[in-house]
C-alpha cells in the first residue's frame, strides 16, 4: 500500500516536472522581460493544476490500457499469420481516427471559405461543402494508406529511409505546381493528423508488430508509422489542391 | 457563475476527446470480435485505463486553454509588438526604424521563441508516451529524458529560427530544403537504429500543446511584422518545429556514439 502510494507519488512528481518548464519560461518573460506583473494569476494557477493532474492520469491510462491494447493487437495479428486482415486494420485504423479528428474539421471548413473566397470554388453553399467533405476524405484515406504502407513496410522489413526520401521529393516537386491556397492546408494537415490518442496506440502497433514477427528488429522496423502519417496528407491534400484548382 | 461555466468548458473538452478515441474504440471492437475472435482479457482494466485516458486528457486540455494559452498569446503578441520593442521612444521613431527593423529588435521574440518551442515540447503527452516507448525497447540505450530534450531542442531552434525567417522574410522553402538536405546527409552517418525513431519525433512534436502555442506566435508576429502573411507564416513555424526535431535527434545519437560510446551492441 505504501510502496504504491510511493510509486504514484514518484510518477505525480514526474508530470509536474514535464509541465514545469512551461511555467518557467512564461514567468521569466512575464516578470523580467515584460515587467508587469502576472494577469489572472489565480486562473493561470489553477490551470497550472488541472495540467499537472491530467496529464498524470493520462500517463496512467496510457501505460494501464493504450500501450496494453495496441501490443495484443499487434502479437495477435501476427499469430494469425494473415497479412491481409492486418493491412486492412492499419488502413481503417489510420482513415477513421483522422475523418473523426476535430481540428480536422475545423480546418477543412476554413480552407473551403478561403477556396471560395479567392474564387477557385463556387461560392454556393453545396460547393463550398462538396470541397470539404473532399478535403476531408482525401486526408482520412491518405493517412489509412500511411497505415496500410506501413503496416506492409514492417512486415517485410523495408527500410523507412526509402519512403521518407521519396515522400519528401514528392512533396517539395508538388509544392512547386500547387496553388497557393492549398499549401498551408496541406502542411498543417500533416500536423493534425498525429493526435495524442492515436500517436501511443499506433507506437505500440509498430512496436508489438516487429516483436513478434522473425526477423524485425523493434527499434528499426517497429517505429515509422507516426513518420508517414505525418507525410502523407501533406502529399495527397496538394494533389487534391491540383485537381481542384489547377496548378497553381 | 465561475463554476458553472468551468462545468461547461470541462464537459466540452470531454465531449472531444471521446471523439476522439470512439472511431479507435470501433476500429479495434471490430478487429478483436470480428476478425481475431477473441475476447479480450483483463477488458476491465482495459476500460478503466481507456477511461483514465479520456479524463486524463481532458482535464489537461481544460488547463491549458483556459489558463496556460491565453497567456502564451497575449505573450507572443506584446513580444512581437514593435511599441514594446522600441521601448518608450514615440511612434515617430518607430515608423523611421521600421525601415531598418532587424533580428536585433527582435531578440526578446526569437529567444521567446525556443524557449516556449522548447518547453511545450516538454510536455507533450505523446512524446512522453513515444520516449517511454522507446525506452523500453532499446533497454534503456535511448533515455526517456535525453530523447525528450533532444527533441525540445530542435523544436526551439526551429522555432527560432521561424521567427528569424518571418522578420527577414526569407521565402520558407529555401531553410526547408536546407533542412531536409542536412537531413538526408544525416541519415547516410548517424547510427541505424535512430533513424526511424528520429522520423517519427518529427510527426510527434505537432501535437495538443505546441501547435496553438506556434499558431498564436506565428499570427502575432504576422499582424506586426511589415510584410508577413498570417496564413503562410503560422503554418511555416509548425513546418518548422516538425523538421528540426528529426535533425537533432539524429544529431543527438550521433553525438553519443562518438563520445559516448553508448550502449549500441544492446540494440545490434
Amino acid at each position: 500500500m505504501v510502496k504504491t502510494f510511493r510509486l504514484l507519488l514518484f510518477k505525480f512528481l514526474q508530470s509536474f516536472s514535464d509541465v514545469l518548464p512551461i511555467i518557467l519560461v512564461i514567468t521569466f518573460f512575464q516578470l523580467v522581460v515584460i515587467q508587469k506583473p502576472f494577469p489572472h494569476l489565480k486562473e493561470t494557477f489553477f490551470g497550472f493544476i488541472l495540467v499537472v493532474i491530467g496529464l498524470f492520469i493520462f500517463i496512467q491510462g496510457l501505460e494501464q490500457a493504450l500501450f496494453p491494447i495496441g501490443e495484443r493487437l499487434a502479437v495477435e495479428f501476427a499469430a494469425k499469420g494473415n497479412v491481409f486482415w492486418i493491412v486492412l486494420f492499419g488502413f481503417t485504423l489510420g482513415f477513421a481516427t483522422t475523418i473523426a479528428e476535430p481540428a480536422l474539421t475545423v480546418i477543412s471548413q476554413k480552407a473551403g471559405h478561403i477556396a471560395a473566397s479567392a474564387g477557385a470554388i463556387d461560392q454556393s453553399e453545396s460547393s463550398v461543402a462538396t470541397y470539404v467533405w473532399g478535403l476531408r476524405l482525401i486526408t482520412a484515406f491518405s493517412v489509412g494508406l500511411a497505415g496500410a504502407i506501413g503496416v506492409i513496410r514492417i512486415i517485410k522489413g523495408w527500410p523507412l529511409v526509402i519512403f521518407i526520401l521519396a515522400g519528401y521529393s514528392l512533396i517539395v516537386t508538388a509544392t512547386l505546381f500547387a496553388p497557393k491556397e492549398i499549401i498551408g492546408i496541406a502542411y498543417d494537415a500533416g500536423g493534425i493528423t498525429t493526435s495524442t490518442i492515436t500517436v501511443p496506440l499506433i507506437t505500440a502497433l509498430g512496436i508489438g508488430l516487429a516483436s513478434s514477427i522473425r526477423g524485425r528488429n523493434p527499434i528499426i522496423d517497429g517505429f515509422g508509422l507516426i513518420a508517414l502519417a505525418s507525410l502523407m496528407p501533406i502529399l495527397f491534400v496538394m494533389l487534391y489542391g491540383i485537381f481542384v484548382f489547377g496548378v497553381g | 457563475m465561475q463554476e458553472l461555466s468551468y462545468i461547461d468548458i470541462i464537459y466540452d473538452s470531454l465531449r472531444i476527446t471521446v471523439l476522439d478515441i470512439l472511431p479507435i474504440i470501433l476500429v479495434f471492437a471490430f478487429f478483436q470480435w470480428g476478425v481475431i475472435r477473441k475476447g479480450l482479457p483483463h477488458w476491465r482494466k482495459m476500460l478503466a485505463g481507456m477511461g483514465m485516458v479520456v479524463l486524463g486528457l481532458a482535464v489537461f486540455i481544460v488547463g491549458l486553454e483556459e489558463c496556460i494559452f491565453p497567456l502564451g498569446t497575449s505573450m507572443a503578441k506584446q513580444l512581437s509588438d514593435p511599441q514594446f520593442l522600441m521601448g518608450n521612444s514615440s511612434t515617430l521613431d518607430i515608423l523611421s526604424a521600421e525601415k531598418r527593423v532587424g533580428a536585433e529588435f527582435y531578440l526578446e521574440v526569437i529567444s521567446f521563441g525556443f524557449l516556449i518551442g522548447f518547453a511545450t515540447t516538454l510536455a507533450e503527452p505523446a512524446l512522453i508516451a513515444v520516449a517511454l516507448k522507446a525506452r523500453e525497447i532499446s533497454t534503456g540505450a535511448i533515455s526517456t529524458w535525453g530523447l525528450r530534450i533532444a527533441v525540445a531542442l530542435g523544436v526551439g531552434v526551429g522555432v527560432a529560427l521561424g521567427v528569424f525567417r518571418i522578420i527577414e522574410g526569407t521565402p520558407l522553402h529555401y531553410y526547408i530544403i536546407t533542412g531536409y538536405v542536412i537531413l538526408m546527409i544525416q541519415t547516410y552517418f548517424a547510427p541505424k537504429f535512430i533513424v526511424p525513431l528520429a522520423y517519427d519525433s518529427g510527426g510527434v512534436t505537432t501535437s495538443t500543446v505546441t501547435v496553438p502555442v506556434l499558431v498564436a506566435l506565428g499570427l502575432g508576429l504576422a499582424s506586426n511584422v511589415p510584410g508577413s502573411s498570417p496564413l503562410l507564416d503560422g503554418f511555416g513555424l509548425i513546418a518548422f518545429a516538425s523538421l528540426f526535431p528529426m535533425i537533432s535527434v539524429l544529431a543527438y545519437a550521433m553525438i553519443q556514439e562518438r563520445f559516448l560510446r553508448a550502449p549500441n551492441s544492446a540494440i545490434k
